[in-house]
Order: C-alpha cells, then structure tokens, then sequence
C-alpha cells in the first residue's frame, strides 16, 4: 500500500506544483487523471523518487520512503513507466529487459514480455533503443520493462499515447494479468475514458491538489458530463476528440 | 608462452591458443610464431620490418590472425605489413597490438597496415589496442590505408578501450566504382590520455560508398580530436558520424569534413558531443540499479 500525508512539491523556481496532497492506493488500478499542468506527471515523480517532496511523507507498506533514492524505492518494489520513454544508444531491447526483469531472465521470458505488449519478440529483442524505434514502439517497450519487473507498485504516465496500432483492449489485458501476476497496485495516470473505465478508484488532480477521490461510480460520471458540456473545468474532451 | 604474453593475446585477438588457419606473431619487435596455409602465405619483407600477407583469389572462409604484443618496456616497434587480397577472396583478418609496460620507460608500436583488395574481394578486418602495466607510457600509432579495386568491400572494425596513453590514428582509403568500406570506431579514453584519429576517404569511383562510425567516451582529464574527410569526386554515397559521450573532465573535438567534386556525390555527416543524459541515467535506477552501475550499463552499450 502507498501513502501520501500533505506531500507538497516546489520547484526551482519557487513555483508549487502540488500542495497537501494526501492518499492511500491499495487498490487494483487506481487512475490519476485532470487537466494537464496540474501535477499528475510531478506525483508520479514524487512517488518513484525522481522528484523529492518539498513536504509530507510517502509511505510504502508503512516504510518511509519520502527522501530515499530512485535505486532504493526500485529495489522496495517500485516501478515506472515514463511518459515520454529514454532512448539508448547501443542498449538493446534485450540489454533492458534483462535489467528490468534481473540476472536470471531466460531470452525466451524476455520474448514473453514484448509479445505481451504487442511485439513481435523476433523483430525486435535485438534491437537498439534507437532513433530507429518510433514513439509507440518504445511506449510499449517501456511497458513490457514495467511487466517484466513484476514490482508491487507499477506507475504508468500516460501508456495510451502512442499505441494507435495496438489496441486499448490489448493494453488493459496487460494491466490485468499484471495484477493477476503480482497482486500489487498499478497506478495509471490517464486521461483516457476506456481505461478509467477499468479503475477501482480514481483521483482528479487539479491546479496541485486533490480534487476528488473516490470509486469509478463516484467520479467518472461527472468527469464525463463536464467534458461533453465543454466545461473547461476538466480537459477530458479534448482527449477524447483525438482518440 | 607466460601469462602475460597469453592475456595480451587474449585481449587483442581474443586467442587463448595458437589460432587455427593462417598467422603471425610479433613479440617484442621479432618474429615469434607463423603458420600459412594453401591460400595464405605470409612472407617477411626484406626492405623493412614487417610482412606481406598474400591472400590468393578466390579464397573463402579462412581467417588470418596477425597480433603484435610488446612486454618489453622501452621499446619503440615500427612495423609494416602489406596485405594482398585476390580478386573475389572473402576473409576475416585479425590483427592489434597488445603492450605491457611494467618498466619505467615508454613503450610505443607504430603499425603501418596497407590493403590492396583485388576486385570483388571482401575482408573483415578487426583491430584491437590495448595496453596495461604501470610503466611509465604506452603509445600506437596505427595507420591503416586501403586500396579498394571496384565492387571490393571492407568491414573495419578497430577498437581502443583501456591503456594506451597516446594515440594517433590515421585511416586512408580510395574506392573504385561500386567498392565499399565500412569503418566502425569504438575509442575510450580515460586518465590524462590523448587519441587522436584521423579518416581520408576519397570516393573515386561511380557507385562506390563509404561509412565511417567512429563512438568514443572520453573520462576523467582526457582528450580526444577526430578528424573525419570524406571526398565525392563521383557519384558515390558519403556518411560519416562521430558520437562522443563526455564524463567528468573528457575533452573532444570534432572535425567534420566532407567536399563534393560532383553533382551526383551525397555526403553526409553526424557528429554529437554530450554528457550522458540524466534521463537515461534515472530510467536505468527506475530498474534498480545505482546511478555507478547505470553510467557503467550506458557507457559499456554504447562502445559494445
């Protein structure tokens, strides 16, 4: 279980991205969503350590976590996929999957997690994390390192950009036997309809705070309604219009 | 053959015996062992040191290995070996020079390796230069030229990755129609070291095509200079690329260089300098590793 107590975040330039924002995913799939400059990309920075909190705590199954380093809350068991993937020169699909996944991966569990994501194992474990690789590519191989680490927390920013040759179905079946396989929490930002859908429980963040928590029920409704009136409360349209 | 002499082989022609096929070993500025076979002769020069490496035509599949090692400290080596490759032959040929100083005095081997491919030949060619010992310097001075007949091609492979303190590398190379040449470069640098390596490759015939690859990582108060001419002078396809990661200190400069003498020439070059970026660095911890074991994974991915 995660948890976050009035975890604040400022940054350089004295600006406040997020401000007491506080709590607890033990859910399945919990789904981040709000409008865009609001802080969800920042609090899955907070929560993988790449950020460090101004203020408040994280927890993870009661650990402090709050000011340890990107290495040590990976080796407590925290995953995360990156909005926009990391290219390599030289590091091949294999080379990353192995790391992810640690010393022992056989090549042919290797070839399972990309054909998880939708790969062709064949074409593509050998290749380098290139220029060559197109955005969609590398968003699916970033989710085949996240399957492959098996943690019991894995953060995804945004995995729907960029697989239009996929499917949403395909990636949800992803996030499902995920949790089948680890019985962890999978913590999704998105501003995708089809995969709040899938939420247990989902957070709007707005202008650095939490907005509202509560079940799908509760809150998709009203993201919904707001979005199809224009309401620029929330932006969810506009995502959807180019869906 | 000791230990030492065993590890330089090891680490400049990956030899943990004799090899199989044909060969010459250097040791410490002699001749130390030589095998030639039905295709392959290897005959000592009579002018200057070195050798001449006669690859018959038409040979296929057969390798030759030409390692030099010094373990002799204050030893200056200054070979040439000549190599004639017959018309339609297709060969791997391993050459590199492994030093071992443990003296107080410089140690230098300065390797001149002349190709001439006959026409539809291909060849292999893999250097390698390494150096270690606590002697006072270890310097190589390769030059590699290459002759390539029309629709000849060569891979190069040449890598310096630990111990040489100064380096001067200078490949040259003309094409004729339809030949090619590939080039690819790893260099790493580290300490107080220089390397410095220069291409010319001048494309003179229609169809002919060059690529040169040259990545290196420079560490702590090194210094590298690349120098890389590409000449068009008909129509040909030019690419050279220089890639360079800088750590702590590392210093490189890059010297791009490309002349079209004709309308049908297409040139072109990619040089990058730059750090490892932090992303890359924070995507591997993400994995679990520390940010020393990441730079290590980043820096060893891009030399492999």
């Amino acid at each position: 279980m995660l948890e976050l107590k009035h975890v604040g975040y400022v940054a350089e330039d004295d600006t406040e991205i997020l401000s007491d924002v506080s709590l607890s995913i033990n859910e399945r799939f919990v789904a981040i969503t709000g409008p865009n400059g609001g802080g969800k990309s920042t609090l899955a920075k907070l929560i993988s350590g790449i950020y460090m909190p101004t203020s408040g705590q994280i927890l993870l199954d009661g650990i402090d976590i709050t000011h340890m380093s990107i290495t040590d809350r990976a080796n407590l068991g925290i995953s995360y996929a990156f909005q926009q993937p990391v290219r390599f020169k030289g590091l091949r699909v294999r080379d990353l999957l192995r790391l992810a996944a640690g010393k022992d991966t056989t090549l042919a569990q290797a070839c399972d997690y990309l054909s998880e994501v939708g790969l062709c194992a064949r074409d593509y474990i050998d290749r380098e994390l290139n220029d060559s690789l197109s955005g969609g590519e590398l968003k699916r191989i970033e989710i085949a390192m996240v399957l492959a680490r098996g943690t019991k927390l894995s953060v995804f920013d945004e995995p729907e950009a960029g697989i239009d040759l996929w499917s949403f179905q395909n990636l949800i079946r992803v996030f499902e036997k995920m949790y089948e396989e680890t019985r962890g929490n999978i913590l999704i930002i998105s501003h995708q309809e089809r995969i709040l859908n899938i939420a247990d429980k989902i957070v709007v963040i707005r202008e650095g705070k939490v907005d509202r928590v509560g079940s799908r029920e509760e809150i998709l409704p009203g993201l919904l309604k707001s979005a199809d009136t224009g309401n620029t409360v929330c932006d969810l349209l506009t995502q959807k219009a180019m869906s | 053959m000791d230990e030492i002499r065993m590890n330089l082989l090891k680490e400049v022609a990956d030899l943990d015996a004799l090899p199989v096929g044909a060969y010459n070993i250097r040791e410490n500025g002699k001749a130390a062992g030589r095998n030639t076979t039905a295709n392959i002769d290897i005959v000592t020069k009579q002018d200057k040191p070195g050798i001449d490496i006669i690859i018959a035509p038409g040979t296929k599949k057969e390798s030759v290995h030409i390692p030099v090692i010094i373990s002799q400290t204050g030893l200056t080596d200054l070979v040439y070996n000549d190599f004639y490759i017959g018309e339609d032959a297709d060969v791997v040929i391993i050459a590199g020079c492994g030093i071992h100083n443990c003296g107080g005095e410089l140690s230098q081997h300065d390797g001149i390796h002349t190709f001439w491919l006959g026409k539809n030949s291909h060849i292999r060619y893999v250097e390698k230069h390494y150096g270690e010992g606590d002697g006072s310097k270890n310097v190589m001075n390769p030059t590699t030229i290459v002759h390539l007949d029309e629709g000849a091609s060569m891979e190069m492979e040449t890598t310096q990755i630990a111990g040489i303190d100064d380096t001067d590398r200078r490949t040259e190379g003309d094409l004729k129609a339809g030949a090619k040449l590939e080039v690819r470069e790893k260099i790493l640098t580290n300490g107080v070291q220089n390397a410095k390596t220069y291409f010319n490759v001048d494309l003179n015939g229609e169809g002919c095509s060059a690529n040169v690859v040259s990545r290196s990582v420079a560490r702590e108060n090194s210094t590298q200079f690349f120098d890389s001419r590409l000449n068009g002078n008909a129509p040909c396809a030019g690419h050279s690329e220089c890639d360079s990661i800088i750590m702590e200190n590392g210093r490189v400069t890059a010297c791009p260089s490309l002349t079209a003498n004709n309308i049908d020439a297409s040139l072109i070059h990619e040089a990058a300098i730059g750090k490892i970026a932090g992303e890359q660095l924070m995507k591997l911890m993400t994995l679990g590793l520390t940010e020393k074991e990441a730079e290590e994974q980043i820096v060893n991915g891009f030399l492999k």
